[in-house]
């Protein structure tokens, strides 16, 4: 299996396409920093104008953690867009450079192929999450410094202190690797399916969105689904940023996440191991 | 000789098509097998399904003793194969594809095994250049140098001269004698090109709508009938009108103005030629013709060809 698992990676990673992703990243994290490092106070003003009517409030408000926690919020609604193109990639890719009837010749079981494929594409995907956590936290950190974490919603206020804000940070990109793996393993069960990775990167995405619009519509008829669509558990990360934290609707979110990661790998690995290869 | 593959009443269908229709044969070791159809014949759908990337409707497949469905991982490491044209990973170099396919067959190369290879079949001064800057014949190249990189028992060759110049095809063809004669390699080398298996195999298959046509010894099968034979005349019309005249009347296959085709034995042909010189029949020439599609017409009977021809 490890052998298998490396030869995915370096297939991975000496493709130039899967730089795009972190190119896209780092553009996207450096544009918002160079932006809140230029004029992040007045923007900052702007947005507060309506609390400090009502508040007196004195210190630093842009910090590195504050910065942060926008790039998040930014980043991941875009992130499953990249993680789909390298994920829907993976078998379908394969089929359409005509390589996967050689690879299957060799004496390697479908089962593991699969596994090793799902693999590869997990580690790419925490390196992504990995790559995008080192630019916005640390480097935030070091250019905006450090102070109380303010974050606004729509009915209150929240205020973490500076000495309790990093864990959560660790824990909301822990949670997001759970969340941004759901994305990558529906890409890699479509991209069975397919015989060119446009499909399932577009079908991906469409799912996203499809179930991100029926989580936001308070419709009663999809009132009842809501619960089990994965998109409306995929941005609970944001709970970590809650005082205080509401751990039992986070690990339920999590568990659900888990289980739409078994499925669609586990109905991948079935579907494939009968396929028959006609590409 | 023991066989090295043993196919019994083999067929696979897709939805109502019968790809391949109770498809019996088996292969000697050491030998090389022709397998020969045209396009659609149901050649590639075999060779998956050989190779365990088609699931069989039907039947059983014995490779090196072993059946396939039990024992996959270990006859596919005894296996070699190119299938249609040699599709690699562009982005990568030949070498880096000849490391990676290695390590897929669960073999560690050394740096001398993969330049003894890309010498083999003639890549040693593109060892480190990206397979995308390839030609179709470099790849084909390539992808037997794959095949055989992890020193297989048995080669399953796809159309392998397919795209490959008349020095490309000579080159597989020498190097499918050399796998064969020299090394005891036994190969399964399938064609839609009569000439090309009739210069490399020992024995041979040939297939058309997934059923058997005709199975043997090269020598045996082509030694048992007749030739199609190509005649060229000053006036076709009058050359034909004689013919069917002539007691040579029943050989005719298909005629038009611009050529007659005949169904003859070997040994007849020199005496039709006489025939055509006494009957004062201007001749421009008179050939044995060897396609696959000819040969087809030497296991059927033609007078049906001739009639829907005449028609």
């Amino acid at each position: 299996m490890w052998t298998l698992l490396k030869i995915e990676l370096f297939k991975i990673f000496r493709r130039p396409r899967t730089y795009i992703a972190f190119a896209a990243i780092a553009a996207i994290i450096i544009l918002i920093q160079l932006a809140f490092y230029s004029d992040g106070e007045n923007f900052l003003q702007f947005g507060m104008q309506s609390l400090k009517e009502s508040f007196d409030i004195k210190g630093k408000i842009l910090s590195g953690y504050l910065v942060c926690f926008i790039i998040l919020q930014t980043l991941l609604i875009h992130v499953p867009l990249l993680i789909a193109l390298v994920a829907g990639d993976s078998i379908a890719g394969e089929a359409n450079m005509g390589t996967l009837r050689l690879l299957l010749t060799k004496p390697v079981s479908r089962t593991r192929f699969m596994f090793a494929k799902f693999l590869a594409t997990l580690i790419y995907t925490l390196l992504l999450l990995l790559f995008m956590a080192i630019l916005s936290l640390p480097v935030s950190l070091s250019v905006f410094g450090s102070s109380d974490l303010i974050i606004m919603k729509s009915e209150m206020v929240v205020i973490l202190d500076s000495h309790d804000v990093l864990w959560r940070y660790f824990a909301a990109f822990g949670f997001a690797a759970i969340a941004m793996t759901t994305v990558a393993s529906l890409a890699f069960l479509l991209s069975v399916f397919a015989e060119n990775s446009i499909g399932p990167i577009v079908a991906t995405m469409s799912v996203v969105i499809l179930f991100t619009i029926l989580t936001t519509m308070d419709i009663p008829l999809f009132n009842a689904v809501k619960p089990f669509l994965f998109t409306n558990h995929m941005l609970n990360w944001k709970g970590f940023f809650e005082e205080p934290v509401n751990y039992k609707s986070i690990f339920k979110s999590g568990l659900l996440l888990m289980g739409h990661i078994i499925m669609f790998v586990s109905a991948a690995i079935f579907v494939f191991r009968k396929k028959d290869i006609l590409s | 000789m023991p066989a090295i593959i043993r196919v019994q009443h083999l067929s696979k269908q897709f939805g109502e098509i019968n790809a391949v229709d109770d498809l019996s044969f088996s292969v000697d070791k050491g030998e090389v097998y022709g397998f020969l159809g045209q396009n659609g014949a149901g050649k590639s759908t075999t060779i998956r399904m050989l190779l365990t990337l088609i699931q069989p409707t039907g039947g059983t497949i014995e490779i090196l003793g072993l059946d396939l469905q039990k024992h996959r991982n270990e006859i596919l490491r005894q296996t070699g194969a190119i299938i249609e044209k040699p599709d690699l990973y562009k982005y990568l170099t030949a070498t880096e594809n000849l490391r990676l396919f290695a390590s897929m067959s669960g073999v560690k190369v050394s740096g001398k095994r993969i330049s003894e290879q890309l010498e083999m079949v003639g890549l040693a001064d593109r060892a480190n250049s990206k397979v995308k800057t390839f030609s179709q014949g470099m790849k084909q190249r390539l992808g037997i140098a794959i095949a055989l990189i992890h020193d297989p028992q048995l080669i399953v060759l796809d159309e392998p001269t397919n795209g490959l110049d008349p020095q490309g095809i000579a080159d597989v063809r020498n190097l499918v004698l050399h796998l064969s004669k020299n090394l005891g390699k036994t190969l399964f080398v399938s064609s839609h090109l009569l000439s090309e298996i009739e210069q490399v195999a020992d024995s041979m298959l040939i297939i058309d709508k997934g059923k058997k046509m005709a199975e043997g010894k090269v020598f045996e099968l082509f030694g048992s009938s007749g030739s199609i034979v190509e005649l060229k005349t000053n006036d076709n019309n009058e050359a034909i009108h004689k013919i069917m005249q002539s007691s040579w009347q029943n050989l005719i296959d298909k005629y038009d103005t611009d050529k007659i085709l005949l169904k003859l034995n070997k040994e007849d042909i020199a005496v039709f030629a006489r025939y055509l010189v006494d009957a004062d029949i201007a001749i421009q020439s008179l050939s044995a013709r060897h396609s696959l599609e000819d040969y087809f017409l030497t296991l059927t009977t033609s007078n049906q060809h001739v009639d829907a021809f005449k028609n």
